[in-house]
């Protein structure tokens, strides 16, 4: 694995782990770690090795939140000039499963990260929340638009505009996180979960993904569109063919992800 | 270190004990932040494995203390100061035991339906007292009542105000043992220091999951005890018991 200063990373059996590794700072996102971050997941994304990615933080905190100190002295011109969400909006681009697993606190700019992965268990004692409007700023990573499209318009608003935090209860019921868990065992069930992913046809597990998050931004017409356009593409793969020989003949399948 | 409450740890026991014996132990705001603060210590404090309530002299807790009231927002008097430490009560992982030395009225019977034992001295009772000021129980009284003496008896004590004698609150399910004035203290340490040596992690997840059934159906409490087992099976003091038990020998627990 490649020495990172703000992650840790490592591979077991087809699962890659990413911890978020500033405990000092409760895991506060700056810079160096989101840069440090996509260089994880696209390596990871390339392994063919990796089935499937957890991302997770540590017993306190998944992450507290941007790091403060470096912004503070920001204006609207350095911000466009060094463009730093570009590679945000290329965390969005990872093709496989992405498992999140949340302990403790999960504010801001680590809510935002949270959100970037596909499936999210957290422990029953995680917050949740946007606490930007304290500090006079508001979301920058995508908080508005994920918090809107999960749990609808007049929530987001409720949760954003005071910036408390949310139960692990509450977001669940809201639709943004997928399981509560025992706190001791909230990344083993995610690993688990993770496995589970990954023993399903790999290239099936990729257009799902990718057609899931189309439906997001498109109309149902052209949603439809484009999943039959994935669905089609799977028929031109081995593990079309295998899969459903194996149903006809009452075996468990074997994919090879082609 | 506190003004309104006294906090000493005596072994694996930790004593939070309400400190106003002239007002009754009554609550003020400066005692909700007393409490909470000390709740957290005996929390984060690994070596702590039982926590005891008390009050100093010939009361428990006569609840608010409505001489120095002036707020009259009750709503967010209860959410700013008697609220976090019902929740501080519940979350922690530890058995704590309200050693109900006399009187506990209003918030203050509040404060110990909170806790996870009641022991009462014979001199003791509980007093549903808002009612005769017009008020309605709070401070997780209305949530904690009916579950421990069912919805019946509950309509009753809250509505009607009477006082309960230990002797009533014992038989209405409320507290574990009523003691004698004498024996009331030594009971109290033995049973705390019975609790502190039991696997604490075990009691934690008890609590922790017996909480949570009040707000669960059948199959998510069968999944959180598989969730609790996992856990509870993977602790020293699980190895430990089994240890024990094919010794032959009395185990001796570490909560860990």
């Amino acid at each position: 694995m490649r020495n990172y200063e703000t992650i840790l990373t490592s591979v077991d059996d087809g699962i890659a782990l990413i911890q978020l590794n500033r405990p000092r700072v409760l895991n506060a996102i700056n810079r160096p770690m989101v840069t440090e971050l996509l260089d994880a997941f696209e390596r990871f994304d390339r392994n063919d090795e990796v089935k499937a990615i957890v991302l997770t933080g540590n017993s306190r905190a998944f992450a507290a939140g941007a790091d403060i100190d470096e912004m503070k002295n920001d204006d609207s011109v350095s911000l466009e000039l060094l463009n730093q969400f570009k590679e945000w909006d290329r965390l969005a681009t990872i093709k496989k499963p992405i498992i999140g697993a949340v302990n403790g606190y999960c504010f801001g700019g680590g809510f935002e990260l949270a959100l970037c992965a596909d499936i999210l268990f957290a422990a029953e004692n995680a917050q949740f929340g946007f606490p930007e409007i304290k500090l006079g700023v508001m979301p920058g990573a995508g908080g508005t638009v994920k918090l809107t499209k999960l749990m609808g318009q007049k929530k987001a608003l409720e949760w954003l505009w005071l910036g408390d935090p949310m139960t692990a209860k509450e977001a669940l019921e809201y639709g943004v996180i997928n399981r509560v868990i025992a706190p001791e065992l909230v990344l083993e069930e995610a690993k688990k979960y993770a496995k589970l992913v990954a023993s399903r046809a790999p290239l099936s597990v990729r257009l799902i993904k990718e057609s899931v998050y189309k439906s997001v931004d498109y109309s149902t017409y052209e949603g439809m569109q484009f999943e039959r356009k994935n669905f089609y593409l799977l028929f031109s793969s081995q593990d079309q063919k295998e899969g459903m020989k194996a149903f006809i003949e009452k075996r468990p399948a074997e994919f090879k992800g082609k | 270190m506190f003004e309104t409450i006294s906090y000493e740890t005596r072994g694996k026991t930790a004593w939070i004990t309400l400190n106003r014996p002239d007002k009754l132990n009554a609550f003020t705001p400066l005692m909700h932040k007393e409490m909470v603060t000390a709740i957290k210590e005996a929390n984060k404090d690994s070596g702590v494995r039982a926590v005891v309530l008390i009050g100093a002299g010939r009361a428990f807790c006569s609840g608010q203390d409505l001489s120095g009231s002036t707020d009259t927002d009750y709503g967010e008097v209860l959410r700013k100061g008697y609220n976090p430490i019902v929740q501080a009560l519940v979350s922690m992982e530890k058995p704590v035991i309200a050693a109900v030395n006399g009187v506990a009225a209003g918030a203050g019977m509040s404060l110990a339906l909170a806790c996870d034992f009641r022991i009462a001295s014979e001199k003791a009772s509980f007093i549903e007292a808002f009612i005769h000021v017009g008020l309605v129980p709070d401070s997780g009284n209305l949530y904690f009542l009916p579950r421990l003496v069912g919805h019946a008896k509950a309509m009753e004590l809250a509505v009607l105000g009477e006082k309960i004698t230990a002797q009533q609150a014992k038989e209405f399910g409320l507290v574990t043992k009523t003691v004698s004035e004498e024996e009331f203290m030594l009971e109290v340490e033995t049973f705390a220091e019975k609790l502190a040596n039991m696997p604490t992690k075990a009691i934690g997840l008890i609590k922790r999951y017996m909480n949570k059934s009040w707000e669960s159906d059948l199959n998510e409490v069968l999944e959180y005890e598989a969730q609790a087992q996992k856990i509870a099976g993977e602790s020293e003091d699980h190895q430990e018991g089994l240890a024990a038990f094919l010794d032959k020998r009395k185990p001796a627990f570490t909560g860990k």
